[in-house]
């Protein structure tokens, strides 16, 4: 059901208008079934068994008593498991080894998947799986991360490590003022609340598998080259997905599902328990930051250094990018940024919204805060007095670049110019109160997808593409852009999404999705609309176009293609009790044309309030004895609810992309950029202490005290 | 005698009764999602922290992943399922639609089933942390936006819809006062026992 709440009759102009999910009716009637809710015949439940030990070797698996147990089919494991194929590139590289489960007997941290127990009920799986025994022959681990760590190296991620311009060490001597400050920010989980979940089947000869994810061209084209299959015979179907954030592409449950389902020959569920998602779904590296900056008494930048280490396992490769997104934002005579990475015995972590841009900015912008403080200049005006006219390492133009704007906006709206500069001063009862501001930034991409689009005879149209909708409202944009595109209203449009049958498509990430699927759908209806102005009849089976944007999108200039915002929050602290508590908050932010007002502002929203969770709750702690995690659950790893969020508001200019289609850029995940760093520069509004180490935590903060002085100087890197 | 592992049980659920064996270990939540094929109600946690699985029982709500469900015999269950009156939202389903009090739509029913056991246990008078005044004599505080945070936080929805369902509960809570008002109450939902005063000796988070 799509009701439009601007105009019901408008044959033009859905996108920009404010639209109700199409899939909202089934969203609120509890009608939307999930991955782990399609019902099969004879299904079998799995529940996967996971190591109790940070490093070493699996000795035996004692089977046969749980194999004895009621209702249990099968254990498998490293010795009895089909062999799976990892020596491949996929969608986004190589696999993580973590999902092939079940090929050896090492384990390489804790949490790593060793059995899954298969058996006719859940409960019967369940039982089964605990009863297990498993005998390891432990070896030391190492998880102790640190900045300054002897083994880290740089490495590319999906940008490259290091960008160097300048001669950093005469800049810095040549500056009027320094600053030089270390951050840490702590490792983060996605989180989504919709464990992940796969039912895998053989049907005819051809694997189906029933899976949450963000991809399902992703997870297809990695289940084929893992089980040497064809991708032909293989199909993917995610129809509503709760949630990913990052976290569903390619994970155990899926691969454990096949083996069982190829072994059982029926139908075969997996779903991850929320426990298991702490070492299994991946997640963001914690991070230790270091930034230096210099400038000159006006606050122009003469140098600026951005050097960031994360983590990785020691099976798979991945690094957290936090010193890249310096090299959008600012410009230096002297730019020098690294990105680092230390391998320890600690499951993968992966990409969560902002990968890199979210760690990096707190670090930048809170630095730019403490820089702007040290020159005795307004941070927005310090901001706006290092604009940089092209791309600061890329020498590339910008495709548009209006951070001034929203900085302009959101200060009027805000009412910055109010605000007194000095720190400590206002108070509240028990509560100081500060605001804070920070800029935001996140690259604009899009990906070759195709889509298949249908004029029906009966005059409405289908549209079949193999998008993710996670939560992002892609459903809907997508029906708005088909609706706009041929110039119907958007009732007379269907979008089916999330099956790999529909053909290759971009995920649903790197903020990516709803623009490339839509550069897709409108070259799709391009061609149909011209088939149709032929005056071709349309048949019973209708007419049916199929487009690939791979051409147009390899042709796009190269560019400097950003998003960018302005956040502001205004914070209390309790100074009895160290508690922070955010007030408001406010983001604009440029980030090209809105398909979707409605849907478009909840999202942003969402970012900031990841943010507001980044900044003071979300911290995931491990045991330096086990390896583990302590309190691996919504208990112990605690996300912003309800009562920790205010009135957050979001907005934006008028930013459209040039050089897309429809205008879009992508709104997926500036909004969490810069807004721990708006919220921890606004806890040093209000205390007169710099909060450099996420999150800020009440003890923190009781430790920290209040006046003019800053953590961090003393113990950077260290938990405290 | 082996003791039995399952019984035979009749579940009461959105005014349906249900005849099914269970397993004693089988929760409510699995037993609806499992066993009736009611997969509005969600597993977010399955360990009583997040509420995606929240229901009415008795008109309460109540964490179904918390519950066994040979505990649930006889007790009148609500599920998501259960709350349109056919066609027709239920108000506050319908101002979750318009005002997109969601993203993904996992953690919904529970929002939504909180919101329904909000709604009334704030017009039966029950305080809350949020509440200025929690003297019986006070009366009902207003059900401000400060009030339902605190009332909706036992719901976690990592998408960060916060904002949105806040409004749709207050814009549903208004609907709601404005049919009191004209003595005809929203439809669906029976609150036995909610009154001011049993608001002491039961917590307002079902199960926890």
């Amino acid at each position: 059901m799509t009701t439009t709440t601007t105009e019901t009759t408008a044959v033009r102009g859905a996108v920009g208008t404010a639209h109700t999910r199409v899939e909202g009716l089934a969203k609120v009637t509890g009608a939307a079934r999930y991955a782990g809710e399609i019902p099969f015949a004879e299904l079998a439940h799995g529940w996967l068994v996971v190591s109790t030990i940070a490093r070493g070797r699996i000795r035996s698996v004692e089977a046969e008593p749980v194999l004895a147990m009621p209702g249990v089919l099968a254990v498998l494991h490293h010795g009895n498991a089909p062999r799976v194929d990892t020596d491949y590139v996929g969608m986004l590289g190589a696999p993580d080894p973590t999902c092939a489960v079940f090929q050896h007997d090492r384990v390489p941290s804790m949490g790593w998947p060793v059995a899954l127990v298969v058996a006719e009920t859940s409960e019967e799986a369940r039982a089964a799986a605990e009863a297990l025994v498993v005998h390891y022959d432990q070896e030391p681990h190492d998880i102790d991360f640190a900045g300054g760590h002897p083994d880290a190296y740089p490495l590319d991620g999906h940008l490259p490590a290091v960008a160097e311009k300048g001669d950093l060490e005469a800049e810095l001597t040549a500056s009027a003022v320094v600053l030089d400050a270390e951050y840490t920010t702590p490792e983060e989980h996605h989180n989504p609340m919709e464990p992940h979940a796969a039912t895998a089947r053989w049907d005819g000869g051809r694997l189906e598998v029933v899976d949450s994810n963000q991809g399902a061209t992703w997870v297809v084209g990695e289940l084929a080259k893992l089980f040497s299959l064809d991708p032909s015979a293989v199909r993917v179907r995610s129809e509503h997905v709760g949630g990913g954030f990052g976290s569903k592409g390619l994970r155990a449950h899926q691969v454990a599902a096949v083996m069982a389902a190829t072994v059982l020959q029926r139908p075969v569920r997996v779903v991850l328990t929320r426990r298991q998602m702490f070492s299994l779904a991946g997640y963001r590296s914690p991070t230790s930051q270091r930034v230096r900056l210099g400038a000159d008494p006006d606050g122009r930048l003469r140098a600026l250094e951005h050097r960031a280490l994360s983590l990785t396992s020691t099976v798979h490769e991945f690094i957290e990018p936090s010193a890249a997104v310096a090299r959008v934002m600012y410009d230096a005579d002297a730019h020098h940024t690294a990105n680092t990475v230390v391998r320890l015995d600690v499951p993968t972590p992966t990409f969560m919204r902002a990968p890199g841009e979210a760690p990096g900015s707190f670090a930048l912008e809170a630095a730019l805060d403490e820089l702007a403080e040290k020159c005795g200049i307004d941070p927005i005006e310090l901001r706006l007095r290092n604009e940089p006219e092209k791309g600061p390492v890329s020498g590339l133009p910008f495709s548009t670049r209006n951070l001034r704007a929203c900085f302009e906006e959101g200060a009027r709206r805000f009412g910055w110019a109010d605000r007194d500069p000095r720190p400590g001063l206002r108070r509240e009862g028990r509560w100081l109160l500060g605001t804070g501001t920070a800029a935001a930034s996140f690259g604009a991409g899009a990906a070759p997808s195709t889509a298949v689009l249908t004029a029906e005879a009966d005059g409405t149209f289908t549209v079949r593409i193999a998008a993710a909708d996670i939560g992002t409202g892609a459903r809907t944009a997508l029906t708005l852009v088909a609706a706009d595109a041929l110039e119907v209203a958007p009732d007379r449009v269907r979008v089916r999404i999330g099956d790999s049958d529909f053909g290759p498509a971009m995920i649903a990430g790197g903020s990516m999705g709803t623009r490339s699927w839509s550069w897709a759908v409108m070259a799709a209806a391009k061609e149909l609309r011209e088939r149709l102005a032929l005056g071709a009849d349309v048949p019973p089976e209708g007419i049916t176009v199929r487009s690939d944007t791979t051409e147009a999108i390899g042709a796009l200039a190269q560019k400097e293609r950003h998003s960018f915002g302005a956040q502001f929050a205004e914070v209390a602290v309790d100074v009895t009790t160290g508690e922070v508590r955010v007030r408001r908050m406010l983001g604009v932010f440029a980030a090209g044309r809105i398909v979707n007002p409605l849907t478009a502002r909840n999202q942003f929203v969402g970012g900031m309030i990841w943010g507001i969770s980044m900044a003071l709750h979300e911290e995931a702690v491990r045991d330096r004895a086990s390896g583990g995690h302590v309190g691996a659950d919504l208990a112990g790893y605690h996300v912003a609810t309800h009562a920790d969020v205010p009135l957050v508001e979001a907005d934006w200019v008028d930013d459209p992309d040039p050089d897309d289609p429809v205008g879009i850029k992508g709104i997926g995940e500036i909004g969490i950029v810069g807004a721990a760093a708006a919220v921890a520069n606004a806890v040093w509004h209000a205390t007169g202490v710099r909060h450099r180490h996420l999150p800020i935590r009440p003890d923190r903060v009781l430790r920290a005290g209040t006046g003019r002085g800053s953590v961090g100087e003393r113990d950077a890197g260290h938990r405290r | 005698m082996a003791l039995s592992t399952s019984s035979a049980i009749t579940l009461n659920i959105n005014g349906e009764k249900h005849a099914l064996p269970v397993d004693h270990r089988t929760t409510l939540l699995d037993a609806l999602r499992e066993r009736l094929d009611l997969t509005g109600t969600k597993k977010g946690c399955d360990q009583g922290q997040c509420g995606a699985c929240t229901v009415l029982i008795d008109g309460r709500r109540a964490v179904s992943c918390l519950q066994l469900a040979v505990a649930a015999e006889g007790r009148e269950i609500t599920t998501i399922e259960g709350v349109a009156d056919g066609e027709t939202l239920h108000p506050v389903q319908q101002a979750f639609l318009d005002l997109d009090g969601y993203q993904c739509g996992y953690c919904t029913p529970g929002q939504i089933c909180s919101a329904l056991a909000v709604i009334e246990e704030h017009a039966a008078g029950w305080p809350s942390a949020a509440s200025a005044d929690v003297r019986p004599e006070a009366g009902v505080p207003p059900l401000t936006p400060e009030e339902i945070r605190e009332r909706m936080s036992g719901n976690l929805c990592r998408c960060g819809a916060y904002v949105s369902i806040v409004e749709a509960v207050a814009r549903a809570a208004a609907v709601h006062e404005a049919g009191s008002a004209q003595g005809i109450g929203t439809q669906g939902i029976e609150t036995p026992g909610l009154e001011a005063g049993a608001a002491g000796s039961v917590g307002t988070e079902g199960a926890a």
